[in-house]
């Protein structure tokens, strides 16, 4: 387990090289209205077989980050800087070929509405054949469509053979969702990144989904980026977490440590806002005041700061300086927060660890 | 598929007999009779009534009707037991009345002037249209995107008429480069066919290509922005293959449909084509026959133009279903 | 057939309108199907998107519609505030028989019933100004309040927890939960006695949604309004319902009260669903509920219990037999063959 490199007091990579490394990511579109600040200095690491939960509201740049790692957006049109090294090779500055070939091989992509992700006119079965077959261009096309139809009954789909045959609109939700999973998985990646692949699907197909995705990555063992703005999905599924704002990550840690000992005020300000099955059903929820910010005119400081209860705790720095991540607690949980420890801990004990919303 | 084709073909006849009988009725709704503009000036009701009952207008009008349907497809006899009579075939589109010739005669001679104006110019702007379209959204904000903006720009707020004329006086009066536009049957000389119809082509075929250009620019802008094209690009296809394959096929399925309703139209006639280049077409026919009340010409084109525009129709549809699965024909 | 109340003591705080009086909303055997045209010269399908649906609702009550997509939960809804006509069955809206009230009748069934949208943003007219939006229901209605509509309107502004001088902005100005409470600014216009909340929150972000969560849960309590709350996140309706009717494939299956419903549903698709979310408070996916499968095509749901065939308990008697809904040891009343007993873990 991995901390970003960039962090001042991260603890250093012992066993494993982590598959994928993102160091001081920063992507900026430029625009009429000025320059959108999407992903503003981000550094994470995965390990094959673990999965890395990205949480954040809508803006947060958590959806940038992934299609940045990609190499999916329009080099011409979007500023990138930084590192991001898949399996050691750097897809920052790589020409569009370069990365094409790590697409859908080294790492695929699974998104959040897999009727629109699926093209219409082509038979479901068909386009799993041509994600295979673009990468093994010595497949003949029973091959890959031999594959297609393998991968399709490893995500359980009933009767393969003859729903390869089917085209995206005679499948159901969940169905799609399965058939795209079998479309990243068919050329075995060592990352996959799913963004929100459950947030369209009903709660129960969501749950078979989730499963699917968690035994696939004990077979295939793949390093799994979740990015997802549910919390309960995150708990569900992740080893670490990584809760980002207005594209900067504010608080990183294992799922242990971030759901249930959260440090970051926006962390809990998530968790306190999000509705439970378990709790005082009468109580209200806290929501955190105001929205989130504009990426174009980020706040000065911390860009949590206008929203936080707690700014200005620690003199004027939260509004001046931008807080970088440091390690809190235990080692590997990073924070980027002005709260000096002592008042951290004596708010978390205070205001937050008695509400509802946060694990016990 | 077949039932769906029963079923169009059904509507589609219908939809004709519709506007034959809306057509019939309206022109006999007019207050002028047509036996006296063709009688002429000095006329005495004697050679008018001579005239009515050769026409075979003194009839009730839903037996007029009647008589006009059986004619098309079983052919009839006009004024029987006169001095008049005389026979037409089957399909009988009855005759001018103005120079007594069968209607038939006349559409065969026009129709196919107005086919090989518009199937010319047609190629010519979906070939060009379409395709400067979609290198234009390819290479959006590009130099090449902003002149093809500006050009079609400029196509789409002409009009026939005046860039027509433009034609005409650049490429024949002035510097006498072409012969003035002229009709040769293509299985005559298909050299001279295609000489005598480069002007109408070019005219029709460049304001086209500016609609089509922007309809297919705006088209593939939209597929590009689609998610199945982004997950074509994540599975690590080459660019080539996602416009192709994955972006292309998506963003031609509304063109192919509007395509297929503009050539119908425009086979019901190109008056102002026609007009300018001295062509007797379809649409020049047309609106002559109205100005002179030669009824059963325009109740001809009038439903020729229908027919038309149910068969492109039809086509559009089975087209459709082709390219799109999700479109089912039942 | 009209379910039974069952009160538990000391659960909530009990409004003095609710145990006795008549109900504000009735809703008898309710149905609505669509018709679908398969294959050519007829051979029309139906799609039973609400079969035989019965509640009441008391006046000041919540009351929650859940299911998954399918269920017939919109669609519910918009019956129950006429933009759809039922195909049969009768809502009776304080003693008034509402199914196909029209004209004035449907004018003043407006006045007291309102209903809000899932997207703030398409329920807007973007050309239109905030003021514009609200003012709307009173003018089309010929209502002039005291001190005018534009007092009014600030009022309402003011009520939602917006900025009254932003009277002439327009909706693009606004942020997502912000022109959530434009809408709910819309639907009090009227004073009216019932809302029918259609996945109000589901298209905000989480921080926001917890917003509008306390602002109609405050609403509710000061006006004393009543609510029909369909939403799919049964997070969101426990912390806003008293009452929870829980749908599958057009059919309610159960309803009860919050506790029974959430802490010992009788019904198993409802613990399956329970179990199916992801919560916060639970690390891991231990000791869920696994159903196999997607929800049946209302066109043809299955025989006798829809549910069986996801249903793990499912005998021969759930495919021959349709469950009635009936009071169950456990408080709720669910139709279930062999209901579940006891508490959830």
């Amino acid at each position: 387990m991995t901390a970003p490199a960039s962090a001042p007091n991260s603890p250093t990579t012992t066993d494993k090289d982590p598959y994928l490394r993102v160091n001081d990511l920063r992507v900026q579109f430029p625009t009429e209205d000025g320059v959108v600040k999407a992903v503003d200095g981000v550094s994470f690491s995965v390990e094959r077989g673990k999965t890395l939960g990205i949480v954040g509201e809508s803006g947060s740049g958590k959806s940038v980050t992934s299609l940045t790692i990609m190499g999916l957006h329009n080099t011409k049109r979007a500023r990138i800087s930084g590192e991001i090294l898949v399996g050691g090779r750097n897809v920052v500055g790589m020409t569009e070929e370069q990365t094409r070939r790590l697409r859908g091989r080294d790492m695929a992509m699974i998104f959040q509405d897999p009727l629109s992700a699926l093209h219409p006119y082509y038979k479901v079965g068909a386009q799993i054949a041509e994600a295979y077959k673009v990468h093994h261009p010595n497949a003949s096309k029973a091959e890959a469509k031999k594959r297609a139809v393998d991968m399709l009954g490893r995500v359980g789909i009933p009767q393969p053979a003859r729903r390869a045959d089917s085209y995206p609109h005679e499948f159901s939700g969940g169905m799609r969702q399965r058939a795209m999973i079998a479309m990243a998985l068919v050329n075995d990646p060592d990352l996959l990144i799913a963004d929100e692949p459950t947030t369209a699907l009903d709660v129960t197909v969501q749950a078979q989904i989730l499963d699917l995705l968690e035994d696939l990555q004990r077979e295939f063992n793949s390093a799994i980026i979740m990015i997802t703005h549910d919390l309960g999905v995150v708990a569900q599924v992740a080893d670490e977490v990584l809760v980002m704002y207005g594209g900067r990550a504010v608080e990183f840690g294992t799922v242990e440590q971030v759901m249930r000992r959260p440090q970051h005020p926006y962390t809990w300000g998530l968790l306190a806002s999000v509705p439970s099955l378990h709790g005082d059903s009468d109580a209200d929820l806290v929501p955190i005041k105001g929205n989130p910010p504009s990426l174009i005119n980020l706040p000065t400081g911390c860009a949590f700061h206008p929203r936080c209860r707690y700014a200005g705790r620690n003199g004027d720095r939260s509004f001046t300086e931008v807080p970088e991540l440091h390690q809190v607690l235990e080692r590997g949980h990073l924070v980027a927060c002005h709260l000096s420890e002592a008042d951290r801990t004596k708010f978390y004990a205070e205001d937050i660890a008695p509400s509802a919303g946060v694990a016990q | 598929m077949v039932r769906f084709i029963t079923r169009r073909v059904l509507v589609g006849v219908a939809t004709i007999i519709a506007i034959s009988i809306i057509v019939f009725g309206l022109f006999f709704a007019v207050p002028s009779s047509p036996a006296k503009v063709m009688c002429g000036k000095n006329c005495d009701p004697a050679s008018i009534a001579a005239v009515e009952t050769r026409l075979g207008l003194r009839e009730p009008i839903v037996e007029q009707y009647t008589s006009f349907m059986k004619g098309v497809f079983v052919g009839r006899t006009y004024a029987p037991g006169t001095a008049f009579e005389r026979q037409c075939d089957a399909p009988c589109l009855g005759y001018s009345f103005r120079n007594d010739e069968p209607v038939t005669a006349i559409l065969k001679r026009t129709v196919p002037v107005t086919i090989s104006i518009v199937v010319g110019a047609a190629i010519l702007w979906l070939l060009i249209g379409v395709s400067l379209g979609m290198i234009s959204a390819l290479r959006r904000g590009t130099l090449f995107d902003k002149i093809a903006i500006g050009i079609s720009l400029t196509g789409a707020s002409m009009q026939v008429f005046f860039f027509g004329l433009i034609l005409l006086y650049g490429l024949v009066y002035a510097t006498g480069w072409l012969d003035f536009p002229s009709y040769t049957p293509f299985t005559e000389n298909p050299l001279k066919w295609a000489q005598g119809l480069i002007l109408p082509w070019v005219t029709l075929g460049f304001l086209n290509s500016a609609i089509y250009a922007r309809l297919s620019r705006a088209q593939m802008l939209e597929t590009l922005s689609e998610d199945y094209v982004r997950t074509a690009r994540a599975k690590g296809l080459p660019l080539g293959r996602v416009y192709t394959k994955h972006a292309l096929r998506a963003a031609i399925t509304p063109i192919v449909t509007i395509a297929g309703l503009d050539i119908g139209a425009s086979l019901g006639g190109t008056f102002i084509t026609e007009t300018i280049f001295g062509l007797r077409g379809l649409g020049k026919e047309t609106v002559e026959a109205v100005n002179f009340l030669n009824l059963p010409i325009v109740v001809a084109t009038v439903l020729l133009a229908a027919v038309f525009i149910v068969v492109a129709n039809l086509i559009v549809d089975l087209l459709y279903a082709v390219i799109d699965p999700r479109v089912r024909l039942s | 057939m009209t379910e039974t109340l069952v009160q538990e003591p000391g659960t909530e705080p009990v409004k003095p309108s609710r145990p006795s009086g008549e109900p504000l909303l009735v809703v008898d055997e309710l149905t609505k199907h669509f018709p679908v045209r398969s294959g050519m010269f007829g051979k029309t399908g139906l799609v039973r998107a609400v079969d035989g649906v019965s509640f009441s609702v008391q006046p000041g009550e919540t009351l929650g519609l859940v299911g998954e997509s399918g269920c017939g939960k919109t669609t519910t809804g918009r019956m129950l505030v006429r933009l759809l006509e039922p195909t049969s069955g009768k809502i009776t809206f304080e003693g008034k028989d509402i199914s196909h009230a029209k004209g004035a009748g449907l004018r003043q069934l407006r006045q007291d019933m309102q209903i809000i949208f899932q997207d703030p943003y398409a329920s807007l007219n973007p050309r239109h100004t905030v003021g514009r939006i609200v003012a709307m229901p009173l003018q089309v209605n010929g209502i002039n309040p005291p001190g005018g509509v534009k007092k009014r309107v600030q009022e309402l502004l003011e009520l939602v927890g917006l900025n009254p001088e932003h009277y002439n902005r327009y909706p693009h100005e606004f942020s997502g939960g912000q022109r959530q409470r434009i809408g709910v600014a819309r639907a009090l216009a009227l004073k009216p006695k019932i809302i029918v909340a259609d996945e109000p929150v589901s298209a905000l972000d989480v921080s926001i949604q917890a917003q509008v969560i306390n602002l109609l849960r405050g609403l509710q309590r000061d006006l004393d309004l009543a609510f029909v709350f369909i939403a799919h996140d049964l997070a969101v309706v426990r912390h806003f319902c008293q009452r929870i009717g829980v749908m599958y494939l057009g059919k309610l299956v159960e309803i009860g009260d919050r506790n029974s419903i959430y802490e010992r549903p009788a019904h198993p698709y409802t613990r399956a669903l329970l179990s199916a979310v992801p919560d916060v408070t639970k690390m891991g996916a231990s000791g869920r509920i696994r159903l196999e499968g997607d929800v049946p095509t209302p066109l043809n749901p299955p025989s006798g219990c829809r549910f069986r065939t996801r249903c793990w308990k499912a005998q021969e008697i759930c495919a021959t037999q349709e469950p009635p809904l009936t009071i169950k040891p456990n408080g709720t009343t669910a139709a279930c063959h062999f209901p579940e007993e006891g508490a959830i873990k």
